[in-house]
């Protein structure tokens, strides 16, 4: 996975301004169960895509794990996800 | 007698090849098309179509259009094509992922976890939570609560 340096020069490159945190060693990767075994082109373990939205008490609201490779979450989704956690909050 | 180029046949197998390529060069990038790739397919179809019609004029009327040969070639060559470009999308790319079922689900905790951000500055998700990010990714500036937390696990930067 990537370190710390390569992803700065992506996220510079890009002109994200999220943070984007390295997992080198794939601790939190593999304890979230999100290892996709061999992955990468030169066989390393790496990451599956996968999305969470997690709410400020800290639970798991919305979940994507795609199981076709060329099908990823849309914005959308995300937001819809945000949408159902704010409405809760106005029903409480 | 010369014989009449038979276009079709060329034209065909250009309409498949870029049926084909322009997938992973073009219509990757628009999701809807790449979930499911509603402009190739028509495409490949009208390509080999246009084959179809040639071959049959080629193999109907040999002596006016020529084609039966490279024509059988180009076919068979522009079908593998099209069969392996649908393998790939439909078989190929969902049998790659793991099932991942440990991984977090709605409704459960999230596990924290603390990971370096890019400027090897430690990011725990807990506290990310309860202190919203600014927007030049300083963490730790707001205050209150986050509306939630997306999380994105991508493979990395080839």
């Amino acid at each position: 996975m990537d370190s710390p340096t390569e992803s700065e020069t992506l996220r510079q490159s890009q002109g994200y301004t999220f943070p984007i945190l390295s997992d080198a060693n794939l601790d939190v990767i593999r304890r979230w169960d999100l290892v996709h075994p061999h992955g990468r082109r030169d066989g390393a373990d790496i990451s599956r895509p996968a999305e969470f939205l997690v709410d400020p008490s800290g639970k798991v609201r919305w979940v994507n794990l795609t199981d076709d490779f060329v099908v990823r979450a849309r914005p959308q989704e995300a937001l819809a996800a945000f949408d159902a956690i704010n409405k809760s909050h106005t029903e409480q | 007698m010369k014989r009449n180029w038979n276009w079709a046949i060329w034209v065909g197998a250009l309409v498949v090849l870029g049926g084909v390529l322009s997938y992973p060069l073009f219509f990757i990038r628009i999701p809807a098309l790449r979930d499911f790739p509603w402009a190739n397919l028509p495409l490949i179809g009208l390509g080999l179509v246009l084959i179809g019609v040639g071959m049959a004029r080629a193999f109907r009327q040999p002596s006016v259009f020529r084609g039966r040969i490279f024509g059988s070639v180009l076919g068979a060559l522009m079908l593998a094509l099209a069969a392996l470009f649908c393998y790939g999308i439909f078989v190929g790319a969902r049998h790659v992922l793991p099932a991942s079922p440990g991984a977090p689900q709605v409704g459960q905790t999230a596990p924290d976890f603390t990971l370096p951000d890019s400027k090897s500055r430690p990011v725990n998700l807990t506290a990310i939570l309860n202190s919203p990010f600014a927007p030049n990714g300083e963490v730790g500036l707001g205050t209150g609560p986050t509306a939630g937390v997306v999380l994105i696990f991508y493979r990395g930067y080839w």
